[in-house]
């Protein structure tokens, strides 16, 4: 399947768009420039807004103020069937009274597009999704995998120049949502159509997208590749949502060279310091955070902890390390290292200039699912 | 052999136990058996050999083209109760699904008081409405249009019996109609189609196994009514249950009566024969492979 240069995907932008329930702001001046076959994915826990933003761009809910504009035209108060959008939605949403082959036709018999040119393109999609066999078959004889491919085919069929997911591989084993993944990867590769896609796992944000927008009680905290957000989060929130991080709480003491936390008696410092006056913590990945048998660290910044948790995971191993104020630190190691046994006194150490300090916030926390 | 034994003697105790559930449906069995089973049996057996045995009473039956009439005047009418019912029906069921739980009851209750006042009365009461000098009139004279005859006619008999029979058109279409998904309507507008287009190529197609079961009950119980058709109707739009009524107990003639019972049953299945594979064709072709 070639790709259609003339096709290449809507822009969107989104320009401080508000959604109320009363009291309740679902959404709150929520701005996003998706660019022309991009392929961004919504992150965020549930109630964060992302399914919200979704809805918004597809028609199905209003918006109570902001600006709203696809491929650079403003949609606002635009009919959802008139938008010419394909949505994915995790329910599959396949129409059950019809067979594959008529669900997928279904768009265009709506577009009175001829049947000779129907026949190629249901055809054409189906077989883009590998599910070329099933035209015949009825939704309620395929398998969640499969009513889902059958469900992208249908949003696609009509080549839309944005195409909405919300969740579409959250009803179904992980096995299949990883190649599902990559199946999904790979169409929005020939298709250069613009794709949202909204999830919950950061996994499957950080396999999919070209960038993500993470959601938090209705606003976005930071929008960025999967890298940026990982090795520079804006937020507190953003690096605790996107892989596994250690937070270190502790009386903080800035001056002209760095930032002093002092946790449990410990202290440890990183050469940087924060603009402002909230409270800084520091947040570190687990990959630069090394463990040590007490007496053998180097360098300044020393923790005392006891390992709490040693999990296995093949490719190395995950540590716990309770520490002294009784916080836990996740710790990577490689396979090469020493192993450490449950219980066992030791000493994290670490660079001070690989500590992210970002200002305290309490929601990011609570907000973890 | 002693490993083998408590298999042996589960499989007995599992024969042993087979028919105790069907054992519970026995008082229905019997029930049934006396006051359906029972009469009807006597009803084929006395059509056929009062005053002798024979298929004469049949033969009246079919020789007589005012007993074709009525035939086919009893289904009309039941046919044009259904429809009615599934005109009126379909939105208020509608509106069932659509509402909060507190507005759902005061529907509900809305069906289901009529269904506890008699029959009877309410049919006395739609004479009162429909009578020449009845409400229905006296508003329209009174709104400067002319009167409408709607007592004794075939319109009053089937304004009074769709009436009386729409809590079986509701109830079912509602049941069918919570069970659909709404977001396939959603689904429907992303993909392109106006509300109305949603409405008709989705919402409807999976509403119709309510209506098909809405409107067979409805039908069913249409083609038997007695009273309403009796209080409401004229000499023209008699009914057949009341020639039998005629037959049986002003001129005492149960086979004759007895045939046009027994011709109606057979003509009811017959028909539901032929209308059973369009019901299920979807069904059908879904269970198909």
């Amino acid at each position: 399947m070639n790709p259609r240069p003339d096709n290449r995907g809507a822009a969107i932008d989104l320009e401080s768009v508000t959604k109320a329930y009363g009291a309740f702001k679902a959404l709150d001046g929520v701005s996003l420039r998706i660019e022309p076959g991009e392929f961004m994915t919504l992150l965020g826990p549930s109630g964060s807004g992302k399914t919200t933003t979704l809805n918004v761009i597809a028609g199905f809910t209003d918006v109570s103020s902001g600006k709203l504009l696809v491929g650079g035209q403003s949609v606002v108060g635009v009919p959802a069937h008139k938008r010419n959008i394909g949505v994915v939605f995790q329910h599959y949403a396949l129409f059950p009274h019809m067979t594959v082959g008529r669900n997928v036709a279904y768009p265009l018999t709506l577009r009175g597009v001829g049947q000779d040119d129907r026949k190629r393109r249901v055809a054409k999609a189906l077989d883009m999704v590998k599910m070329g066999d099933f035209a015949h078959r009825y939704p309620s004889e395929l398998s969640g995998g499969q009513q889902q491919r059958v469900a992208l085919a249908r949003a696609i069929v009509f080549d839309p120049p944005l195409l909405l997911m919300d969740e579409p591989l959250g009803a179904l084993d992980k096995k299949l949502r990883e190649w599902l993944q990559l199946e999904i990867k790979r169409i929005h590769r020939e298709l250069g159509t613009t794709f949202v896609y909204v999830t919950h796992d950061q996994e499957e944000a950080l396999v999919l997208s070209d960038r993500i927008a993470v959601f938090n009680r209705g606003r976005i905290e930071q929008v960025g590749t999967g890298r940026q957000l990982y090795d520079e989060p804006a937020t507190l929130f953003v690096g605790r949502f996107i892989g596994d991080s250690t937070v270190l709480r502790g009386e903080a003491r800035s001056d002209g060279t760095g930032t002093a936390l002092t946790i449990a008696g410990e202290t440890v410092a990183a050469p940087r310091r924060l603009a402002g006056e909230t409270s800084p913590v520091m947040l570190l990945r687990p990959e630069k955070l090394a463990i040590r048998r007490p007496g053998q660290a180097d360098g300044k910044n020393r923790l005392a902890g006891t390992i709490a948790e040693a999990i296995y995971l093949g490719s190395g191993s995950k540590y716990e390390v309770k520490l002294g104020d009784g916080s836990t630190a996740i710790v990577r190691s490689p396979l090469t290292g020493e192993n450490f046994a449950l219980g066992e006194k030791v000493e994290l150490c670490f660079d001070g200039a690989d500590a992210k300090l970002l200002p305290d916030d309490s929601t990011a926390d609570t907000t973890l699912t | 052999m002693s490993a083998l034994e408590p298999t042996i003697q589960t499989a007995e105790k599992r024969a042993g136990w087979a028919w105790r559930p069907f054992a519970l449906t026995l008082p229905a069995l019997v029930l049934l058996a006396a006051v359906i089973g029972y009469p009807l049996l006597t009803i084929v057996l006395r059509s056929l050999s009062e005053p002798e045995w024979g298929v004469q009473n049949y033969a009246w039956f079919f020789g007589a083209p005012v007993n074709l009439a009525v035939l086919q005047r009893t289904f009309t009418i039941s046919a044009w109760v259904a429809l009615v019912c599934v005109v009126c029906a379909y939105p208020y069921a509608y509106l069932m699904t659509a509402v909060g739980p507190r507005v759902r009851l005061v529907l509900v209750l809305c069906v289901l008081i009529p269904f506890w006042v008699s029959g009877v009365v309410r049919t006395l009461s739609w004479v009162i409405l429909l009578q020449d000098s009845g409400v229905i009139n006296s508003l329209l004279r009174s709104a400067g249009f002319a009167g409408i005859r709607l007592i004794r006619t075939q319109t009053g008999v089937v304004i009074g019996m769709a009436q009386v029979l729409l809590p079986f058109m509701i109830l079912p279409l509602y049941s069918v109609m919570k069970g659909i998904d709404l977001r396939l309507v959603q689904a429907a507008r992303s993909l392109g189609a106006r509300p109305s287009r949603a409405f008709f190529t989705v919402y409807l197609p999976l509403s119709l196994p309510g209506v098909y079961a809405g409107a067979i009950i409805v039908f069913i119980l249409a083609l038997g009514f007695y009273i309403t058709p009796a209080l409401l109707g004229g000499p023209r739009s008699t009914m057949l249950s009341t020639l039998v009524q005629t037959q049986v107990l002003s001129l005492l003639q149960w086979g004759r009566g007895g045939a046009m019972g027994v011709v109606l049953l057979v003509t009811t299945f017959l028909l539901l024969a032929l209308a059973a594979p369009v019901m299920r064709s979807r069904h059908r072709e879904a269970g198909r492979r």
